[in-house]
């Protein structure tokens, strides 16, 4: 099977994070009271970006895996 | 307490969706025969197969359960991973995995079948099939009550037209349709695979909250200055059970939870052992539970911390107007314990017990502090991870119930000489049939208060007598079939009649035992539990062997592979000695022991 799982699971966690730190960098300027209830911190942009760097190193070492796999050709309709 | 949720929020949910299904549509087209579909062709990497191991057990049960018993009970709750899971995960992956994966069953009841007969099999199928949708139900009941009582998807069924009441029975048609979507379209392999994502995905969802709760309260020392007193020590007062907020002394708590119960779910139960037998190799299937102990170790720390942590907060007590809207502190909060709230009655009044304390509903640990917490963005991806814990835990229960079905009950009694392709068309149905009766359950499942009691009482009818079964079977070549049919069945009867003859504390007698008389009372339902798995193994494990020793034994030639003295053993003698699952074992174990020390 050549789906290696860590593509899947790097690419969800690049656009979670992406979005999630996006989302932050913006709310810290127009709305930083939002982050009163997480004693102040902006997690958005924090956690955003720590998923975005495991998300990228998911996604490398799962491309890298496929790369290196010999290709499995599309099984046929029979 | 009105918080809702924003664009955001839904668009994470919904690229979660995208991504589970996506997963299941790439997988669609490797699911030609049945081999593929019920054990991903047997060619699941170690790691992979380790963590879906993990979170095909991660479900409601154990992410509301835990925290729930962490609030009732305190870090003793972790007796559940250090004393019960870990030794026991060892145990399956260094002693058991050998006879599963080596005697090429494709389930565990097919085990049984092999070892002992046909009888065992079929009894042990059917109560396990029962059991799975029964679980699966019970796990879509939590998720579906919780988000109604959060009240946070309020807004968007208003804006569907539907009264609120509705959200009950959405969550419960949305969440089945995508996990029966995923699971349809692409058998085991998808199940795993999703199980994998949502297991990085749970952690990446709760360790912020973990860490914002920590801080918040002053760390470790300051959350155990909040907490009720005992709730930082794991081991303190365990000589006798009115000394420690679990009620249960050392020996149940040893026996019953460490040996018979989690032994019982963790070497015999079908749902985990599967993600095992998908492995790519025997070392890969022996190496899947000791991988998954390593993250099983920490989970503690994500989902039963939590629960602490809510009870360490000040309970809510007068009107407060945080800096982000207002919010009106209700009687069920006011009532309710940290931030736990009290159960609330149909008609809206604070519940009360015999005593005339309110009854706290602890199920809401963990999503009351998602909303105390998180922003608005991590809002939805901590609400995500929760429906990632309920879908891995229903996939589990899914491809475990459509596998045995189709072989362990239509192959087996009434279809068995179909084509491959028959029983690849009978997986993807019984797939579809199993979500319509775990939807069934699901609104069957409503009167215990805390699930994980709930589940344990199921586990300890079907799953404790088991476990003698299993370990006779496998270490034991004088054991023979009859012994093993009869030893389980009064094995199970023996766990009904326990039940039946004592009651916990605080209960009248029903559904909570003593519905045959009142012969003993327990301190609560969990040293009840404790001890109906107790008897029930015990009872198991006395009758197989006089059974066994009363009738003839099978040859020893018919044995080998299936039991421990006449296989081979030193499969991986190729293998360097670090890299041996022994070495790797023995290394988990003495991290749970520290771990032990550390919290005693």
């Amino acid at each position: 099977m050549n789906l290696d799982i860590r593509v899947p699971i790097g690419l969800l966690f690049l656009s979670l994070g992406g979005l999630l730190a996006g989302f932050g960098l913006v709310t810290h300027f127009s709305n930083p009271t939002m982050y009163a209830r997480s004693l102040d911190i902006n997690v958005n942009l924090w956690w955003g970006l720590v998923m975005i760097a495991f998300g990228a190193g998911m996604f490398y070492f799962g491309r890298r895996a496929v790369a290196a796999s010999p290709e499995v050709p599309t099984p046929t309709e029979p | 307490m009105h918080t809702s949720l924003a664009w955001i929020d839904y668009l994470i949910m919904v690229i979660y969706f995208a991504f589970v299904l996506g997963i299941g549509f790439a997988l669609k087209r490797f699911m030609k025969t049945s081999t593929d579909f019920f054990l991903s062709g047997r060619s699941i990497p170690a790691w992979v197969a380790g963590l879906a191991f993990i979170s095909a057990n991660l479900g409601a049960q154990e992410v509301i359960g835990m925290a729930a018993s962490g609030a009732k009970y305190g870090i003793s709750t972790a007796h559940f991973y250090w004393l019960g899971a870990i030794p026991a995960m060892v145990f399956v992956g260094l002693f058991m995995m050998p006879f599963y994966y080596g005697s090429r069953a494709r389930s565990v009841p097919e085990y049984l079948r092999l070892r002992f007969d046909e009888k065992t099999r079929g009894l042990n199928a059917i109560s396990f099939a029962a059991m799975t949708v029964f679980s699966s139900g019970a796990s879509m009941y939590a998720m579906a009550k919780l988000i109604e009582t959060l009240h946070i998807f309020d807004p968007l069924v208003q804006a569907l037209g539907l009264p609120t009441s509705y959200i009950f029975h959405l969550s419960i048609v949305v969440s089945a349709l995508i996990t029966l979507g995923y699971v349809y379209l692409g058998g085991l392999t998808s199940a795993i695979y999703n199980e994998v994502l949502q297991f990085f995905l749970i952690v990446a969802g709760f360790f912020p909250l973990v860490y914002l709760g920590l801080k918040n309260v002053g760390g470790w020392d300051g959350l155990i200055a909040k907490c009720p007193p005992g709730f930082g020590h794991a081991w303190k007062g365990m000589t006798n059970p009115e000394n420690n907020p679990l009620g249960v002394e050392w020996f149940a708590l040893a026996m019953g939870l460490g040996f018979v119960l989690s032994f019982g779910y963790w070497c015999t139960d079908f749902l985990v052992v599967q993600r095992a037998m998908a492995a790519d190799s025997m070392t890969a299937a022996r190496r899947t539970p000791l991988i998954a102990a390593l993250p099983k170790m920490i989970f503690p720390f994500l989902v039963i911390l939590p629960g602490l942590i809510a009870v360490a907060l000040p309970t809510p007590t007068a009107i407060e107007v945080p800096a982000d809207g207002a919010k009106v502190v209700n009687a069920a909060e006011a009532s309710g314990k940290g931030l736990i709230p009290a159960k609330v009655t149909s008609t809206g009044e604070v519940e009360l017990d015999s005593t005339g304390k309110p009854v706290l509903d602890y199920d809401l640990a963990i999503p009351k502090l998602l909303i105390h917490y998180f922003p608005t963005g991590l809002l939805g991806l901590g609400l995500t991870a929760l429906l990632a814990s309920f879908m891995s835990g229903m996939a589990g229960n899914i491809t475990a119930f459509n596998t045995v079905w189709t072989f362990d009950i239509y192959q087996a009694y009434i279809k068995p000489q179909a084509s491959d392709k028959h029983y690849l068309w009978m997986g993807h149905f019984a797939t579809l049939f199993g979500t319509v009766i775990s939807i069934a359950a699901a609104y069957v499942a409503a009167s215990f208060n805390n699930i994980m009691e709930l589940l344990q009482l199921v586990f300890a009818f079907v799953n404790a007598p088991l476990l003698a079964t299993f370990l006779l079977g496998m270490f034991w070549k004088r054991a023979t079939a009859n012994g093993a049919f009869y030893g389980l069945l009064s094995g199970i009867v023996a766990a009904a009649l326990h039940h039946g003859l004592s009651l916990p504390g605080g209960s009248s007698p029903g559904v909570k035992g003593a519905w045959i008389y009142r012969l003993h009372d327990y301190r609560n339902e969990m040293a009840q539990n404790f001890w109906t798995a107790i008897w029930a193994f015990g009872v198991c494990l006395t009758v197989t062997v006089v059974v066994s020793l009363a009738t003839r034994p099978r040859p020893d030639d018919e044995l080998k592979g299936l039991v421990y003295s006449l296989t081979k053993h030193d499969v991986e003698h190729g293998l360097p000695w670090y890299r041996k699952p022994e070495v790797f074992g023995v290394v988990v174990v003495l991290l749970s022991i520290g771990l032990n020390i550390l919290f005693r």
